[in-house]
């Protein structure tokens, strides 16, 4: 085995730093425990192409788009399908379920934070991705495992912990601090899409009325690892603001992005109450009688 | 298919598409993706000589080339288009034009209609971003062709 034992002990000891660490797995993690009868690995990439040209033995795909979306509204999968879902990946409610993807695990996290809102409880994140393990060197393969159906409940969606809604956002606004985690073009409202995305613009630029500018990447290192919980400190409860609150709100554009933030405020930094604003800048910079707030500064929140 | 703007070789590729059950069209993106041509050498490592689609969400560089001395409806066209392996459904749908285009005249592939990417019958299995990337692509090709065939 090439597995490198001083690795190892940093990983862990970078992970044993978050305040829940048991939500992150490393790539060694994953090589070792694939085969467990009570592990699910799944790839879940923003290219749906990307498995098939070669995946983590033993991981299976799933695909945000046609899995996790409904057809039809503009909203999740219900609680029938998502219940049939699972089982057909093999997992079961007590099922260690682990994420990983491309573009440092933005479409991972967003479909570990779908499982979230359906309470599934073991989710966990590869840290660094796919290309982490790409870049190790690691063995890939074009194979689709044989998966042995698991049982799982129908079971609500639980829309309001972990999930915020248009109007959660305007009640919020002026006492629960908001995190907009694009790029600092689209807070600005220079740009009403990200870099390569042009399709993907709204009526209106600019951000949610007193927002703090967080792009996602900041908190990934260049290998797509997250950084350590002191940096991360330093840039979401120091340089945004955050301080010791309760409760807070991420958005981006489509909600993927922001899953990421969640993930890092709720699961790294321990944040009691992290809501992903999903509806997020497609749905707020296209709806009417909104505020919206130009420019670098937060801004205010309207008077009520 | 009746509508004899298609190309033969397009034509083909799309009655391919039909022919396949909704799971296996991203099969066949896949083999597709596979097939993308290596650039030659005059393009490789020169992207930045190539022009960026900026309308797909991966980096897609594309050129477009003339048989020497020719312009007008009449003059072939060669096709180079390359995009990185971690982008196998951009890649797709470059290997589908490319296979599909490359060596036409210029009339033919101004003709192309414009809805060819919602012909492959994709649209349940890809997002609409997606699709309108093909279509960006498409519309890239064109007006390099119309451009340097000097077509108004």
């Amino acid at each position: 085995m090439w597995r490198n034992l001083a690795t190892m002990t940093d990983t862990a000891e970078k992970f044993s730093q978050y305040a829940h660490p048991d939500r992150l797995v490393s790539t060694d993690w994953v090589a070792e425990h694939i085969g467990d009868e009570d592990v699910v690995v799944l790839e879940s990439n923003e290219d749906t192409l990307l498995y098939s040209t070669g995946h983590i033995p033993g991981a299976l795909k799933i695909d945000w788009h046609t899995e996790l979306n409904d057809e039809v509204a503009r909203d999740f999968v219900g609680p029938e399908t998502f219940a049939e879902l699972a089982a057909s990946k093999g997992i079961s409610p007590e099922t260690t379920v682990v994420f990983y993807g491309d573009k440092s695990n933005w479409w991972a996290a967003y479909a570990l934070w779908v499982f979230t809102l359906y309470g599934h409880e073991d989710v966990r994140l590869m840290d660094g991705g796919r290309d982490k393990w790409l870049a190790e060197g690691r063995e890939t393969t074009r194979e689709v495992p044989e998966v042995t159906r698991g049982e799982y409940p129908v079971r609500q969606r639980d829309d309001s912990t972990d999930r915020a809604a248009r109007e959660d956002v305007l009640a919020a606004l002026g006492t629960t601090p908001l995190i907009d985690v694009r790029s600092p073009k689209e807070y600005t409202g220079e740009t009403t899409h990200m870099d390569g995305y042009p399709q993907e613009g709204t009526l209106r630029g600019g951000h949610i009325p007193t927002a703090a500018s967080v792009p996602w990447a900041k908190a990934a290192n260049e290998d797509g690892t997250f950084k350590s919980r002191e940096e991360l400190e330093a840039i979401y409860r120091d340089e945004a603001g955050l301080g010791e609150t309760d409760s807070v709100i991420a958005y981006c554009r489509i909600g993927e992005r922001s899953s990421h933030t969640w993930f890092v405020l709720k699961h790294l930094l321990g944040y009691q109450d992290v809501r992903n604003y999903d509806g997020s800048w497609t749905e707020w910079g296209n709806a009417v009688r909104v505020p919206i707030v130009l420019g670098e500064q937060p801004g205010e929140a309207p008077a009520r | 298919m009746t509508d004899t703007a298609v190309p033969p070789n397009l034509a083909e590729i799309i009655d391919d598409f039909a022919g396949v059950p909704d799971p296996q069209k991203l099969e066949l993106l896949l083999e597709f993706a596979d097939e993308l041509p290596a650039l030659p050498s005059r393009y490789d490592g020169h992207e930045e000589e190539m022009e960026q689609v900026v309308e797909c969400q991966s980096p897609l560089f594309l050129a477009v080339e003339l048989e020497d001395g020719t312009t007008g409806d009449d003059a072939p066209v060669s096709l180079f288009i390359t995009a990185p392996p971690e982008a196998p459904t951009t890649r797709g749908f470059a290997s589908v034009l490319s296979q599909g285009l490359d060596g036409l005249t210029a009339r033919q592939i101004l003709d192309v209609p414009e809805d060819i990417p919602s012909r492959l019958g994709l649209q349940k299995a890809l997002t609409p971003l997606r699709l309108r990337g093909m279509s960006a692509m498409l519309g890239r090709i064109k007006r390099n062709v119309r451009e340097q065939a000097g077509i108004a």
